[in-house]
């Protein structure tokens, strides 16, 4: 049995055995539920690494489940898959590393961060039902698929944020507004692979790519996908369950629940270019992603000035950030059937875009680290009460002021050079888009400045008197990212010709897509 | 609380969409044994989705009713114009 | 080996910026330690110069976070009390918000196609 061509289907079984595992070996000991989940992501993340590197230099890869053997996708005598399958091009594996690497640190994170707290074979189980499901949710070649990993990733996330609801009250509140939001997104996007089926009678990506045509009935079905998949994404102004989520949860669960928000913007770019791509209308629908995208970036940054918590603060950051990957990409969509213009500078215009999501998982997981590294050792998230922890806490301050340059887009970090790419080709499409985004990067790092100020600037404040600096392990999970932010800052081009290159190439050519399944056609 | 019902009816009314894509007239039960010969048969496949989407609601439900359940412990009163500690 | 990263117009390298800005930050420092000849320690230059109020202790003149950027706020005002109205946190209107822009959407892609 050759397991190399397995490796898809493993990245999904480990974490998902693991995650049932967990709660018998919880009654054993209390301990080695930590030490399981680090070890099911640790050999997830090394078996996407494998796989990545066997998809970029041979092609795209296919499993299909329940055949014979796992690349027969077309069984025999019929014209169409039939059966459901996995399909991972270079865009799918881009977002797999990402949420590889986010959701190993997460749990390396959490063996100190969450020690005190009970139910603890819970959280971990729960933790591995996530990243199950955002995995899935990048891997998949099916739409039906899509929908179920979508619910199993939004179901284990609501439970992980109210999962400090029985001492206090916000997190569940929090949870609950998660929970509406999630589910009536799911229902719609299942309500669109109903009218999917009902004309063509085909569930699979690549088949339905090839017999699309723009009916009135996908007109319908792409003008309620569009701004469902956004919304779940956190565009504005649809924005508003965004800050209470992320800053209830728990440090390590927001920065997974940021790559799960990335996973919807992935399957928005995989139903617009892949499904549908030049039969639409470009230009209309790229507009509208790019309107999403300036609000969700003005928006985000203003309201982000004024708060006083330090989590909401980097929710609505995340938001701003996730505005300039809806411009990016925006662009490249509204020049995809000018071959000129997309040579010229659609192209980049993705390249920003989709380089910007791995350096916001990245930069915006690290701040989060230290966002809870702060609440662990002072007990509060309100910035009034906190100031002058710079003398006692030295490698946070380091990570801190690392995380806050990337974000503002200083050299040499990788900020910078994602940001680079969306302002020289979006200036090639309209100037003013391109002049408000550097205004957004100003307002951005005003408000790190902000909170660097009056969280670790200042004197010694009587209160922390007996602060010290947070336990090793921790230490370690934000040291992992802030050298992937300077390898990444210092070589970019590294980064842009292996990797988001190809995934720029695999979304924009739909004949690639479609002809893995199909057999060359 | 009213959003926990409405969630249910959105749920149902996709439920009752998916299985009706199914039908075909004068056509019987999707079943091989003892089958009239020559018969023309509804689709099977949207039963198939509608079976996965009603075990999927049942867990939603449970979720969406016990974070309510803790709601009402914390806040003493499910009317959405007070449960809104989280604002600005 | 030097790390360019090529945009459409041009290109950006951090390689050669971290070499640059270290040739001109050594120069300043260079220039910074050649020292000043009027200055005197721990006379009356050192205490920080507050139009002659009587100096706070340290920690009374902390500056806390609501305190920061007050001019920014108060001259947007008119933008601002609006916009965070808006954010009521009332989970209905977060309901609402989503239903308008997917009817806004979905009639202006099935009408301009």
């Amino acid at each position: 049995m050759n397991l190399s061509n397995h490796i898809p289907i493993l990245i999904v079984a480990i974490p998902l055995l693991a995650a049932f595992l967990v709660p018998l070996i919880g009654r054993i000991n209390k301990k080695a539920t930590g030490i399981l989940t680090t070890l099911a992501l640790s050999v997830s993340l090394i078996l996407t690494i494998a796989l990545a590197v066997k998809i970029l230099t041979v092609g795209p890869q296919v499993y299909v489940f329940g055949a014979t053997s796992p690349s027969l996708t077309l069984p025999s005598g019929l014209k169409f898959p039939i059966r459901i399958m996995f399909q991972i091009d270079a865009m799918g594996i881009f977002m797999g590393l990402i949420t590889a690497v986010v959701s190993f640190v997460g749990a390396v994170y959490s063996l100190i961060f969450m020690k005190q707290h009970s139910g603890l074979d819970k959280y971990y189980s729960l933790l591995l039902l996530l990243t199950v499901g955002v995995f899935g949710m990048e891997f998949t070649g099916d739409i039906f698929n899509f929908f179920v990993f979508l619910e199993i990733a939004s179901i284990a996330s609501v439970a992980l944020i109210s999962f400090r609801g029985i001492d206090l009250g916000e997190p569940a509140e929090a949870g609950f507004k998660y929970m509406v939001v999630s589910s009536i997104s799911a229902l719609v996007v299942l309500f669109a692979v109903g009218i999917f089926y009902g004309q063509y009678d085909l569930l699979n990506f690549a088949a339905l790519a090839n017999v699309i045509k723009y009916s009135q009935l996908d007109k319908i079905a792409l003008g309620i996908l569009v701004p469902v998949l956004a919304m779940k994404a956190g565009a504005v102004p649809m924005h508003m369950w965004t800050p209470d989520a992320y800053s209830e949860a728990p440090a390590p669960i927001s920065m997974i629940l940021v790559a799960a928000s990335q996973a919807s913007l992935y399957a928005l770019f995989r139903v617009t270019f892949s499904l549908y791509n030049i039969t639409l209308n470009t230009l209309a629908v790229g507009w509208i992603i790019i309107i999403f995208g300036l609000l969700s970036m003005f928006i985000g940054v203003t309201m982000a000035i004024i708060q006083k918590d330090i989590k909401r603060l980097m929710a609505y950051h995340a938001i701003s950030q996730t505005g300039y990957m809806f411009l990016g990409v925006g662009v490249g969509l509204a020049v995809l059937a000018n071959p000129v213009a997309l040579k010229q500078y659609g192209i980049t215009a993705m390249e920003g875009g989709i380089f910007h999501i791995m350096n916001h998982a990245m930069y915006k997981g690290l701040l989060f680290l230290t966002a809870g590294a702060l609440f662990f050792k002072t007990g509060t998230k309100d910035l009034n009460k906190m100031g002058g922890l710079a003398h006692s806490m030295k490698y946070t301050t380091i990570f801190f002021i690392i995380g806050a340059a990337a974000i503002a887009g200083l050299p040499p970090f990788n900020g910078f050079a994602s940001k680079l790419l969306i302002y020289e080709s979006v200036y090639r499409f309209n100037p003013l888009l391109s002049i408000i985004a550097m205004l957004v990067s100003i307002l951005t790092l005003a408000s790190f400045v902000k909170v660097f100020h009056s969280a670790f600037l200042g004197p010694k404040l009587p209160q922390f008197k007996e602060v010290k600096e947070v336990p090793r392990s921790m230490v370690f999970a934000m040291a992992v990212l802030s050298c992937i932010i300077i390898f990444f800052g210092l070589f970019p081009d590294l980064i842009v010709k292996n990797l988001v290159h190809p995934a720029v190439m695999s979304l924009i050519e739909q004949f690639k897509y479609t002809g893995t399944v199909l057999g060359g056609m | 609380m009213l959003f926990a019902i409405g969630v249910v009816l959105i749920e149902n009314g996709v439920n009752l969409f998916l299985i009706t894509l199914g039908y075909r007239k004068g056509a019987i039960a999707p079943i091989y044994t003892q089958a009239p010969s020559g018969q023309a048969m509804v689709l099977p496949t949207p039963q198939a989705l509608t079976l996965t989407s009603i075990v999927i609601g049942i867990a939603t439900t449970a979720l969406i009713l016990s974070v309510a359940m803790m709601i009402y412990k914390h806040y003493g009163t499910l009317d959405t114009d007070q449960v809104r500690r989280l604002r600005g | 080996m030097l790390g360019l990263l090529e945009t459409g117009s041009g290109f950006w390298s951090a390689i050669i910026w971290i070499v640059v800005v270290l040739v001109i930050g050594s120069i300043v420092i260079y220039i910074r330690n050649k020292g000043e000849d009027s200055y005197k320690k721990n006379t009356e230059q050192d205490k920080p110069f507050i139009s002659g109020n009587p100096e706070k202790s340290k920690e009374n003149s902390h500056l806390s976070a609501s305190h920061i950027y007050w001019g920014f706020t108060e001259a947007l005002k008119g933008y601002y009390n609006p916009l965070v109205k808006m954010h009521t946190g009332n989970i209905n209107d977060y309901s609402g918000w989503i239903i308008v822009i997917t009817a806004i959407i979905l009639i202006m892609v099935g009408v301009s196609g």
